[in-house]
């Protein structure tokens, strides 16, 4: 095997999926949580703000979407293919959210009509919310492992995906997201809108902190395997310690009307608990419930070394071309947000 | 059967519909950044508004491309396991590449495309138009790099035996110029852009039909009228290179272009015609020898003909496949014809003077469209019954463990879905198209067009 700074290809690879993927959760994290949130604005006004806050930005946070999903079939084409096979119906149903999505953000604006954009306005906030959930879904049936045979292949039926624990990490997610996504719109935003988010944002720390207790004391109880890692290594107990006061810190810097500071806390949050999860897991990157020894890890689902070489050369050079115009893009709509003729 | 069929079928309309909207943006975007070129060189506002009115279509076209164009990607995963696992390590590499050079690019400046008129300089948004353009050019380059391996398979090798067999890359660049992608990309670059030259021809013939922002018509229907001429023409070049590589590297797929049967004989060209498989026969007007003329400039050479080939290694549906390919020449024909009939108006100084020339402008938007479906459907269906030509077959890659009635699921769902966009797509192109490029307040300060059209044409 071929090392890299003595850490072996298909594991840098398997750090690079997961930046990739904090950098996804991240950044469309903040704009599915702000459109979770959109139903409970009540007036015209405050719905185009709160749309537009997310408007020039939204798109391109979704590409973070592509090439995670691309770096992950490109690192390990057999966890993309067993992963995406198994769990047909929740991506099937992402697809469908994904689009519903995109497709009210861009309609919505383009009628007057109350009750044409009543419709959207639903059809938006439904299917951030459902997205947000869905990839915890996801998430909580990696960490707890599928039905996979020794060929890598789904045994399991159709709606197995929809266990306790899956939808407990499901809720995680889209109360996380949507702490986040108020954090960013309180960023964003001024008067009356303000005020309503950060009204509702208060409470929504308070039930993020509540769900994810319980989904932690439910991960300890009842998904043992989850903390082998931890208990065999303590130094690694740095990472949930951090995690937990990185979200503790949040709820302070709120309180003190910082809102940068608190939204670059809940970035810090998702990147620790995504680290939380990379080393529970690995090497193992999906668990088999048939037989440990069937389970796909970074070794067995990964390419070649010359295709890992090649595509960290690639995201070597493509990674720093990506921050400077996401950089640029961010730095043009900085501010609170100004609606003009060309807003949503 | 049943699994592999659905699967078929869902991934054909999934990417059928996806394909409607990226040529329109690569098209639109070329379009757009003469526009804003102009508007950089004259200081003419007419050109700003033009390129404003565009960018709003833009962005409908960009919007549902994107959503759509995701689903593919999801789709390999899927519903496409094996094929998944066997090419994942060759062209992961060109995935990657592409949502990292090209969507990205493409992505990150459309922000500032859309929402930044006010606040950047022209100069940085007219970087940022390009830059979106550019995005979307590159963005075909890999994905054209990626089909066109699963075409003509080069720089791998293969790993492991039967179901668990998979290509591994050994030359990075071999792969990237495999035998076809040159070729196949600069048809489908052209093919793009031609989509969206028509479109721009079309709703500007409906307004100077209507009398409708006659002076702004006027120039963009040159502009787009330029492009659409010289690229017609070119795709003729470019469809030329691409058959001759077909020749070379996939004769199975030639023969089937033309319903060419018998082994080492000389192949005719059809005009049209149709393809009785069972005796074998194609009937319909032929230029005899045409096909091995095409090839090598010599009426007598004889080429590879169907049966030339083993039967598990036919392509199954050859008269689908002769007759897309087919349709595609002719519209591609009707193309070169159309422009240059335009062209030669356009000298004579009567472009606009012909109602009838403007109508045909005006469905002539369907000309590329239906060219660039057919011409994939006659490329895909032409490689079965492979998926990677001759290392993988279709009837292997599909993802064992997704059951029928979850597709049929997922099919209703896509159904449904891509009617109501497609509905939605429509309805807001022709909202926009009657708004036009002036909003309303600016309306008012306006000469009355048909003044300006009656001042012009006694001009």
């Amino acid at each position: 095997m071929e090392f890299l700074h003595d850490i072996d290809y298909p594991t840098v690879w398997f750090l690079v999926v997961g930046a990739l993927f904090s950098g996804y959760v991240i950044l469309d994290g903040f704009d599915l949580g702000a459109g979770a949130w959109h139903l409970f604005f009540r007036t015209e006004e405050s719905r185009r703000i709160a749309l537009n806050a997310i408007g020039p930005v939204w798109d391109g946070n979704e590409v973070w979407l592509v090439i995670g999903g691309g770096a992950l079939f490109a690192g390990f084409p057999i966890l993309y293919a067993s992963l995406f096979s198994a769990m047909y119906i929740p991506f099937m149903l992402f697809l469908a959210f994904l689009i519903f999505r995109a497709v009210s953000i861009e309609f919505r604006s383009k009628e007057p009509m109350l009750w044409w954009r009543k419709l959207w306005d639903i059809c938006y906030s439904v299917s951030s919310a459902m997205l947000a959930f869905l990839l915890g879904v996801v998430l909580g049936n990696v960490l707890q492992g599928i039905a996979i045979d020794k060929d890598f292949e789904y045994q399991g039926s159709w709606l197995e995906f929809l266990n306790p624990y899956a939808i407990m990490v499901g809720f995680t997610s889209l109360a996380l997201f949507m702490v986040h996504g108020a954090i960013y719109l309180a960023m964003k935003t001024e008067g009356r809108l303000f005020i309503k988010i950060t009204t509702l944002l208060r409470r929504a720390i308070l039930i993020f902190v509540a769900i994810f207790i319980l989904t932690t004391g439910y991960t300890l109880l009842y998904i043992p395997h989850l903390s082998d890692h931890l208990l065999s290594n303590p130094v690694l107990f740095i990472v949930p310690v951090l995690a937990f006061l990185s979200i503790a810190n949040i709820p302070r810097l709120v309180s003190k009307s910082r809102y940068l500071h608190a939204f670059l806390f809940s970035s810090l949050t998702m990147s620790l608990l995504l680290i939380l999860v990379a080393i529970e897991i690995y090497p193992v990157m999906l668990p088999s419930t048939i037989d440990p020894a069937y389970s796909i890890t970074v070794f067995n689902a990964a390419s070649s070394v010359k295709s890992l070489q090649t595509m960290l050369i690639i995201v070597l050079i493509g990674g720093p071309l990506v921050a400077f115009y996401t950089f640029f893009v961010y730095k043009t709509f900085r501010g609170k947000v100004r609606l003009d003729d060309t807003s949503y | 059967m049943e699994v592999e069929i659905l699967a078929r079928i869902q991934f054909a309309f999934t990417i059928a519909f996806h394909y409607i909207y990226p040529p329109l943006s690569i098209g639109l975007g070329l379009i757009m950044v003469i526009m804003e070129g102009l508007y950089l060189k004259t200081h003419n506002k007419i050109y700003e508004k033009m390129a404003r009115f565009w960018t709003r279509i833009f962005a409908l076209t960009f919007g549902i491309g994107v959503a759509t164009g995701i689903v593919m990607e999801f789709e390999f995963g899927t519903n496409w396991a094996t094929y998944s696992k066997f090419v994942g390590d060759v062209f992961g590499s060109a995935l990657a590449a592409e949502g990292i050079f090209a969507f990205a690019l493409e992505s990150g400046f459309l922000g500032i495309l859309l929402f930044g008129w006010n606040r950047v300089s022209k100069m940085v948004h007219f970087i940022a138009t390009l830059g979106v353009w550019l995005g979307s050019m590159f963005s075909a380059v890999w994905i054209v790099v990626a089909n066109s391996w699963q075409q003509t398979p080069a720089g791998y090798h293969i790993v492991g035996t039967g179901m668990a067999a998979r290509a591994e890359i050994t030359d990075f660049w071999a792969m990237v110029f495999n035998p076809s992608s040159v070729d196949r990309l600069l048809h489908v670059w052209v093919g793009a852009i031609l989509a969206g030259a028509f479109l721009v021809l079309s709703v500007h013939a409906y307004y100077l039909i209507r009398n409708r922002y006659v002076e702004l018509s006027q120039k963009a229907f040159k502009i787009a009228l330029v492009v659409a001429a010289v690229f017609s023409f070119s795709q003729l070049l470019t469809g030329h290179k691409a058959a001759i590589g077909v020749a070379e590297n996939q004769p199975a797929k030639l023969a089937a272009f033309e319903g060419h049967f018998y082994s080492l004989a000389v192949a005719d060209m059809y005009l049209f015609g149709w393809v009785d498989k069972e005796n074998q026969k194609v009937s319909g007007p032929k230029i005899p020898g045409g096909l091995s003329f095409l090839t090598s400039f010599d009426f007598k050479t004889p080429l590879k003909g169907i049966n030339y080939f083993p039967v598990d290694e036919q392509v199954p549906q050859v008269n689908a496949v002769f007759q897309f390919y087919h349709i595609m020449i002719t519209l591609g024909m009707t193309m070169i014809g159309l422009t240059l009939l335009a062209c030669w108006l356009w000298f004579r100084k009567k472009l606009f003077r012909y109602q009838w020339l403007l109508w045909l402008f005006v469905f002539a938007v369907f000309l590329p469209q239906i060219a660039n479906q057919v011409g994939w459907f006659a490329a895909e269906m032409g490689r079965q019954p492979w998926v990677v030509y001759g290392l993988l077959r279709t009837s292997d890659a599909f993802s064992k463990s997704v059951h029928a009635n979850e597709i049929v699921f997922s099919l209703i769902m896509f159904a449904f879905i891509y009617v109501l966009l497609f509905t939605l797509f429509i309805y807001l192109l022709d909202r926009k198209i009657k708004h036009g490029p002036y909003d309303e307040s600016e309306e008012e300060d306006r000469p009355l067009q048909r003044e300006i059209a009656e001042i012009l044409e006694h001009r």
